[in-house]
């Protein structure tokens, strides 16, 4: 739920990074903490077990900058990844502005993705919100292991596009980050589908973690002109 | 099935009417400060002395503590805990729910007891409930203010993330 604060002039967004165990969400969090400049991000939180695995959450606060004098304060949190953590994972989606799937390539990892997109459209619908209809983007992490699935095979899989049935949105959209690729088009079989934006990462070595982050608070931003 | 979640936006008279009420309430109650934190984590406004206090991960903190507490209620058969109590040594804090919408934190310290700032925060949040229902209720109309900021600021968008 974005808050636009007229007295303060901010406008707060909050984005969630959501994906499987150990697929990379909070090194994105970290990767970004680093590299911004300390004046424009708070401190990176971080509820986490002693093995550094994330209990609930881990929270880092950034501007992202001001557009028609409003400051842009993006509220950046990852969830638990582990399957057991549902309750906690869900309660951090409550008023979401735009998601981030974090996908693990690694082709043995199939698994545990699906569950954890399955899981998050389950508890976006739980509180009443359209993943299909809002800010989300995919990252495939970890691109750079010898064991990563093709590119094809993870959109085959956790973004084969969903229907889109508005007749004034059918029409192609290109998709801005990959030549030669839609983000909407017509299947052959004649249904018009979309797809969320994707992209591939090396998160521990920053790889994408800004192209990624920049691609959904600009969604965010985008739904509130 | 809502495609996302609503936004809202307050002006500069609720920000002094929400203002005036807790200054008054920590007159009252010789608190030291007040936090006004949405449920999803942003933090509203703060009014009084809060030296040193990180209020950005203060309200996110707050908002998940409360949800967490919120979860638990329901576990044990209760629709919902209305506040919380943290004691500290030298200083407590005390959450309420304000309209399902927002969450009131009081600091205080030995200067006050948790009976006056419980005591006195029924009325409290009652005044905030009004103040705040009358935000919402303003930003259901579809000339609402916030639809309208970016309208038409796409290039602008397109600009701040040219880095």
């Amino acid at each position: 739920m974005s808050m636009i604060n007229y007295a303060s002039r901010e406008i707060n967004c909050k984005i969630v990074y959501y994906g499987p165990g150990l697929g990379g969400k909070t090194t994105n969090l970290e990767h970004v903490y680093g590299k911004v400049k300390p004046e424009t991000r708070g401190k990176l939180i971080s509820l986490a077990t002693e093995t550094e695995r994330t209990l609930f959450f881990d929270f880092l606060p950034v501007d992202l900058g001001t557009i028609r004098g409003f400051k842009t304060r993006f509220h950046l949190y990852t969830v638990p990844g582990q399957v057991y953590y549902n309750a906690s994972r869900k309660l951090i989606l409550k008023n979401v502005d735009g998601i981030v799937f974090v996908g693990d390539s690694q082709a043995e990892r199939m698994e545990a993705n699906l569950e954890s997109m399955q899981n998050l459209y389950d508890n976006m619908a739980e509180y009443g919100y359209d993943l299909t209809q809002m800010p989300f983007v995919i990252q495939y992490n970890k691109r750079d292991l010898p064991n990563a699935a093709p590119i094809e095979d993870l959109q085959a899989a956790l973004n084969p596009g969903w229907e889109v049935e508005d007749a004034a949105k059918q029409r192609v959209q290109p998709d801005p980050y990959h030549a030669g690729q839609n983000l909407v088009e017509q299947l052959s079989g004649g249904e018009w589908v979309e797809r969320a934006p994707y992209f591939e990462a090396i998160a521990v070595q920053g790889d994408g973690v800004f192209d990624t982050l920049k691609a959904v608070s600009k969604l965010v931003l985008k739904a509130l002109a | 099935m809502t495609a996302g979640t609503a936004n809202w936006s307050f002006t500069q008279d609720d920000f002094t009417a929400i203002t005036e009420s807790l200054r008054r309430f920590l007159g009252e109650t010789k608190s030291l400060c007040a936090l006004l934190v949405d449920r999803s984590g942003q933090l509203v406004t703060t009014v009084g002395e809060a030296p040193g206090l990180d209020t950005t991960s203060f309200a996110s903190l707050t908002a998940a503590d409360y949800s967490a507490n919120d979860q638990l209620a329901k576990l044990v058969g209760e629709t919902d805990f209305s506040s919380l109590f943290h004691q500290g040594e030298k200083e407590s804090l005390y959450v309420a729910d304000i309209a399902r919408r927002l969450l009131l934190v009081i600091i205080f310290d030995s200067r006050t007891t948790v009976g006056l700032v419980r005591l006195r925060m029924k009325d409290e949040v009652e005044e905030l409930t009004q103040l705040i229902d009358r935000v919402f209720s303003r930003d259901r109309n579809s000339d609402a203010p916030p639809k309208k900021l970016l309208q038409g600021a796409d290039d602008e968008i397109d600009k701040l993330f040219n880095w």
